[in-house]
């Protein structure tokens, strides 16, 4: 295994990159459950929702990606898949340059102790009746068989620290319903980190806080991930937040990816008509910054019949008829900027020459 | 300005004759008690507050604050916890003198309500048609089923859903259309006050968005007074026109929106705006608060903010601040803006 580099090293413009997640033609489609009769007068045919149809993206070693859209545009899916949670309908997701898909049982329990998950709800992710304790050192017993008990402690005790749990003997012997919701979240990261992980799927990680409290947690991931040289797929549906923590930010919608590039580049010069209403419906704490460009009408379509072409043209404000509704874009690079792609045929398709809405 | 007849005690106009700008609603001194194994808690402690014909009104602080408690005993909806304090001044009456019967009258009918799930406001048996001519109907006897369906096919067209699909069940809809749905339940019988807790809680940013507009367009259109429950302070700095900051059961803050944000006055409103993400800032770093809101069991003697306030001072854990006017109409409960002869000391961090 190679040594995690400094996460700055994807800055670096030489073509050397370090990849530690790969996600290559990701799909991952759910048969429709249905009455017998339904299944009867279908003949046969299964419907199948595309939670995600169609994802590519990488993630450099120390690198934090964002994930964000709405709720249904597969960006949980994404993460389970990533983890291999869930096995995929299509495409490959190499961790390291492994293919989780061709791992057996033995190989894939290995690899997992590389990567971790958390969840949004900390208390659904704890055990009630294990002490907080038992609950940090409990990977560490199947993970790390060659510990002896004292050792576990020991490292159970530093993780509490690293996690801001301090004094760590005050914290050990509680369950999760004496300490507040923070806090077992702090826990929650401590367990995951005991196996000394290198990829975190952070799955809403801070979501279920208060505002006071997200801060502290925002500000222990960043932490957490430069102490423990980790890379993080960040899980959002909050695009405010994702301003403090991500490095580059991939933007969902109806399981594909429409824009992915550095949060800088996304957020300064947004290219697909979705990303742009996403990020102007998000409400700012200041009311000197009330939101005036018009919104998207309707909702997200439902996902087992989704709209023809490009999937957001129903909704699309600069939609051309004969195009969008009738061919599906691919996402392409945005000329002259590295690493900002967009699915749009408008922007970085072969229409550009229609878009009059060019800013 | 503060309405006088608030302040003097004086009984509060009918609400249909009122005036943009007019006191429709004033707490006064409310308290609201819940007894539980391990102590009384007040979950709302002496909370005055006016409410004012065509606003909407941001109520925000953290969980635990008293903010849906307030919220629920304005409706007189706090069982099992009790009002122990004060007056609910509604049109002219204080409505904890109402019978049950009275203020069963009263809700729904001049006082709407929206929650966070709307799914439990509605019965998944019940088509949405039925819901609304259901509670047209009882609060309206005289009104026939037509009327009252025709009533609830303009209303749902109004608010964005197609009329047809007033023959669909709730959960044949998103969760943003069953929201605009309880709107329509509060608009059904004309409400003058909503009491809207977290309506957007549960949406996506874009159908919350949507909702906001909404919600300005129908006090426009319909004389309409929110009050609008969140922790969302950037959802407040959308709509709101005053903004009201709750911190362990007691009001922190009230100021016009622009006061509260660009002008805050109360330590505790200060760092929960440095501490919200804002995607317009330059700066990446978010300001940590130290500490978590107060257990109600064993609220901090004094002001209860002072474990956690940089600029506490001697007098801050000793005596609780009054909640009055620092400028004009801006109030806050903060010795800072306080003369007293104790508050000297050095004023430097506890």
């Amino acid at each position: 295994m190679t040594e995690p580099q400094s996460a700055r090293a994807y800055h670096d413009a030489s073509g050397e990159q370090d990849i530690l997640v790969e996600v290559r033609g990701l799909k991952k489609w759910f048969p429709v459950q249905r009455g017998l009769i339904a299944n009867l007068l279908s003949r046969g045919h299964t419907a199948y929702v595309k939670a995600v149809d169609g994802v590519d993206f990488t993630i450099r070693r120390g690198e934090v990606l964002g994930l964000a859209g709405e709720s249904g545009s597969g960006k949980s899916t994404v993460g389970r898949l990533v983890l291999r949670l869930l096995d995929a309908t299509e495409g490959q997701v190499l961790i390291d340059g492994v293919d989780l898909g061709t791992l057996k049982r033995e190989e894939l329990r290995k690899a997992r102790s590389k990567m971790q998950v958390v969840f949004q709800d900390p208390l659904a992710s704890l055990n009630p009746r294990m002490t907080i304790g038992q609950a940090i050192e409990h990977p560490a017993q199947i993970h790390l068989p060659g510990t002896t008990q004292e050792e576990r402690k020991r490292l159970v005790s530093e993780l509490l620290e690293a996690v801001g749990m301090s004094p760590p003997d005050f914290f050990y012997d509680k369950y999760p319903h004496q300490i507040s919701g923070g806090q077992r979240q702090r826990i929650v990261l401590a367990r995951a980190l005991i196996t000394r992980p290198e990829l975190i799927v952070a799955d809403e990680p801070i979501a279920s806080a208060d505002v006071s409290v997200q801060a502290l947690l925002l500000e222990l991931l960043i932490k957490l991930k430069e102490d423990f040289d980790l890379t993080y797929l960040f899980i959002t549906h909050d695009l405010a937040t994702t301003k403090y923590i991500c490095d580059r930010i991939a933007i969902m919608y109806l399981g594909k990816i429409v824009e992915i590039g550095s949060l800088q580049e996304v957020f300064e010069n947004p290219q697909h008509p979705y990303t742009r209403a996403l990020l102007s419906a998000v409400p700012v704490p200041d009311p000197r910054h009330r939101r005036t460009e018009p919104l998207p009408s309707g909702e997200i379509p439902n996902p087992i019949n989704p709209p023809s072409g490009c999937n957001f043209h129903p909704r699309c404000p600069i939609a051309v008829e004969g195009v969008c509704d009738v061919e599906e874009p691919t996402i392409r690079q945005l000329a002259d900027v590295d690493g900002h792609e967009v699915s749009c045929h408008l922007r970085t398709g072969d229409y550009q020459h229609l878009d009059k809405a060019i800013t | 300005m503060v309405n006088e007849g608030a302040i003097t005690g004086e009984r509060v106009t009918m609400g249909w004759s009122l005036k943009a700008g007019e006191v429709l609603y004033s707490l006064r001194d409310v308290s609201v008690d819940y007894g539980t194994r391990t102590g009384l808690v007040k979950a709302v402690d002496r909370v005055s507050l006016d409410i004012r014909k065509g606003e909407i009104l941001g109520l925000v602080g953290e969980s635990g604050c008293g903010k849906s408690t307030l919220g629920k005993a304005m409706l007189r909806m706090t069982r099992p916890g009790k009002i122990s304090t004060g007056e609910l001044w509604f049109d002219g009456v204080d409505l904890l003198t109402l019978s049950q019967r009275r203020m069963r009258e009263l809700r729904g009918a001049r006082l709407g309500m929206v929650f966070q799930d709307p799914m439990t406001s509605l019965n998944p048996l019940s088509k949405i048609v039925d819901h609304l001519t259901e509670t047209v109907r009882t609060h309206e006897p005289k009104v026939s089923e037509a009327a009252a369906r025709d009533r609830a096919e303009r209303l749902i067209g109004r608010l964005g859903l197609r009329e047809e699909r007033i023959d669909d069940y709730p959960h044949q809809f998103s969760g943003g259309m069953r929201q605009r749905i309880m709107i329509a339940l509060a608009l059904a019988l004309r409400a003058d006050l909503v009491i809207a807790d977290e309506p957007t809680t549960a949406l996506d940013v874009i159908v919350e968005a949507q909702f906001l507009d909404l919600l300005r367009e129908l006090r426009d259109e319909f004389d309409l007074t929110i009050v609008l429950i969140t922790h969302n302070l950037g959802v407040v700095a959308e709509v709101a026109d005053r903004v009201a900051v709750m911190y362990a059961g007691r009001m922190a803050e009230l100021a016009s929106v622009s006061d509260l944000f660009l002008d805050t006055k109360h330590p505790y409103a200060q760092g929960l705006l440095r501490a919200v993400p804002n995607i317009e800032l330059d700066d990446a770093e978010l300001y940590q608060m130290e500490g978590a809101p107060p257990n109600l069991l064993h609220t901090p003697h004094g002001c209860a903010f002072h474990p956690r306030c940089p600029a506490a001072m001697p007098i801050c854990s000793d005596q609780q601040p009054a909640f009055q006017p620092v400028v004009g109409d801006h109030h806050a409960a903060c010795w800072l803006y306080e003369d007293h002869p104790d508050k000297g000391g050095d004023g430097g961090v506890r």
